[in-house]
């Protein structure tokens, strides 16, 4: 059994903050780290070959050379091995392109019967790569996903590929929780609901340092050029503007009673001219 | 003329308000005479004049027993379907859970580009180019997008983005029933098991009013103070991604891009600084209220209302004035 964890590398964007005065924001050194997200889609994996070591978990990347430390942190959690896609013509590639040349290196990496992947990264925050895989492989995808475990484990299964391996999945959605039954092959991706993922110990990091990465390159995929990169996708970046987030604002100093009681007042008369609060009390 | 189709959603066996919201953005693309909008609505619901109502020139309903919904594969399968028919302009889906997994499965089966979460579009309707704009990098830059092959030039927008327009019943009613035998799809391995609502709760992404919690709350017993004031103003809690990481609230009451990115009436935020993520994720309120202590909170700088004050006081002083209101229906 083999389930397959999607990694991105991703600049650390928790460290800036917005100039109040400016309304700009402060850029402080900036490092790249594993896309937040794609931890719990580690961790998942993970927790699984916990319980039965017999499943083999592949982290794959795609990326500038760089990003084989993403691999090597994936690594260090516990992952088994690790592929990064990487070349010159990949560079540009938007949502449908990258979804096209990571299902070919999928396909190339062969057999697996899970792909675990972060809801979104944190720095496209587009969150449509992982079911764009999926279609491309033409198999099933569940998005927002927090707890998963098993109702047939990985262990039943046959080579008929009947009591193929069956997750229960749960999609944490914006007003309430979805259960479902997922049937390998599948691509689930994850949210933070999926639990704290690990850190390291220093014996995965020996391990991670000298693992080799396999890496695939544009000639490996066996997809044209149309299809990947910049030629290959079907959206462009017209225009990069600095948003405005700041509004005019009224302030209150409300460190004495006076204040505060003045500044209460204010927010009072703002929910009352919403229509979110009306006078009198219900019966 | 420009074909605009939107993705209606239904929920509890209806048309979903998200929906409306979409028919107003199609809307405000052109003209009458310039564009043509019709919603697509897979899945069973007991009202789809409401989408005429709404400002849909047409609805294609969709019906089959697997459009339910939690197998996206299906509904993009059934979409791909329609676009074999016909190929409009643009075609908008909801930045929600379902519509951010449909469309780009979509996209990828008919080799389409996809914007996410867009907060501006802007159709030339003469040449029929849809300019996207959307936040991105965490809400560092706003980035706007074309797209460049194939028809429909497809967005998701984000919810509560734009406000639906007026009912009108005297709008003409069209409505086409589609059939879609997924049956005919082999099983595909995807099944309910259970739907567990959140309780009493209508969640954050729809809510009007919000009140959330952050770091200056300093205590898990402390945000209790959060979730009682909500209470009495028929608000939703919030909370930041600090207070979240702390154990103080669950997930799915996590405010920014990291959580949910909220578009409510009025936004009250109660000691969060305001991280760049979070801030980028109340960018579509309509009114931020923040209390902090801290006058140079970046919260403030995006603040419609900004209260430098004591949480601690604030609270209290607030309950006691609501004492004579009570929450709109």
């Amino acid at each position: 059994m083999r389930i397959i964890v999607l990694v991105k590398q991703v600049p650390e964007t928790d460290a800036l903050r917005l100039d109040p005065a400016t309304g700009t924001v402060v850029r402080s050194e900036e490092s790249a780290i594993v896309n937040p997200l794609d931890l719990y889609a580690l961790e998942s994996a993970l927790k699984l070959k916990d319980a039965d070591s017999s499943i083999q978990v592949t982290a794959v990347s795609m990326g500038p050379p760089s990003a084989e430390t993403a691999l090597r942190e994936a690594l260090a959690m516990g992952c088994d091995d690790a592929v990064l896609v990487t070349g010159r013509e990949f560079g540009g590639s938007d949502t449908w392109a990258t979804g096209r040349t990571l299902s070919a290196a999928l396909r190339r990496i062969g057999a697996f019967d899970f792909i675990f992947a972060g809801e979104k990264a944190t720095d496209g925050d587009t969150g449509q790569v992982g079911p764009e895989i999926a279609a491309f492989l033409g198999i099933p995808v569940a998005t927002y996903i927090g707890r998963i475990g098993w109702l047939t484990g990985a262990k039943s299964a046959d080579s008929t590929g009947r009591g193929r391996p069956l997750l229960r999945v749960e999609r944490v959605l914006e007003d309430g929780i979805q259960v479902l039954s997922c049937r390998a092959p599948a691509l689930l991706t994850f949210c933070k609901a999926a639990g704290d993922p690990r850190l390291p110990e220093l014996a995965g990091k020996r391990k991670a340092r000298k693992a080799v990465i396999t890496k695939f390159g544009f000639s490996d995929l066996g997809i044209k050029q149309e299809e990947t990169g910049t030629p290959g996708s079907p959206t462009h970046v017209v225009k990069v503007a600095m948003p405005n987030l700041t509004r005019k604002s009224e302030i209150i100093d409300a460190r004495t009673e006076e204040g505060m009681n003045a500044a209460c007042d204010r927010v009072i008369e703002l929910l009352e001219h919403k229509g979110l609060i009306v006078r009198g009390r219900k019966a | 003329m420009n074909e605009i189709w939107i993705l209606a959603e239904t929920k509890a066996g209806k048309v979903a308000p998200v929906s409306f919201e979409l028919l107003a953005w199609a809307r405000s693309l052109g003209g009458p005479d310039q564009i043509h909008v019709t919603a697509v609505l897979p899945g069973p619901a007991s009202d789809p004049e409401e989408l005429c109502y709404r400002g849909a020139d047409a609805v294609m309903h969709g019906t089959g027993r697997r459009l339910e919904g939690y197998d996206a594969s299906i509904s993009a399968k059934f979409l791909a379907s329609l676009l074999e028919g016909t190929r409009p302009t643009v075609f908008l889906a909801a930045a929600t859970a379902r519509g951010r997994t449909i469309l780009p499965y979509l996209a990828a089966i008919e080799g389409l580009g996809l914007t996410a979460d867009c907060t501006s579009l802007e159709l030339d309707t003469s040449t029929g180019v849809l300019l996207q704009t959307r936040p991105a990098a965490g809400g560092n830059i706003m980035a706007t997008i074309k797209t460049v092959r194939g028809l429909p030039q497809m967005s998701t927008v984000r919810p509560h983005s734009k406000q639906p327009l007026p009912r009108d019943e005297s709008r003409p009613v069209k409505v086409r029933t589609c059939s879609f035998e997924a049956e005919a799809l082999p099983d595909d391995g995807l099944n309910l098991i259970e739907e567990r609502p959140f309780p009493e709760s209508k969640g954050i992404a729809d809510a009007r009013l919000v009140v959330a919690g952050g770091k200056g709350l300093k205590k898990k017993e402390n945000f209790a103070a959060v979730e009682v004031l909500a209470k009495q103003l028929g608000a939703e809690v919030g909370a930041s991604r600090e207070a979240v990481d702390r154990g103080w609230a669950e997930y799915p009451r996590q405010v920014g891009l990291s959580g949910r990115t909220i578009s409510p009436d009025v936004y009250i935020a109660l000691g969060i600084s305001g991280a760049i993520q979070h801030l980028a994720g109340i960018q579509t309120a309509e009114k931020v209220v923040s209390v902090n202590t801290d006058p140079d909170a970046p919260i403030f700088a995006v603040s419609d209302l900004a209260i430098r004050g004591d949480l601690f006081d604030f609270i209290p002083a607030l309950e006691k004035k609501l004492e004579g209101f009570s929450p709109a229906e």
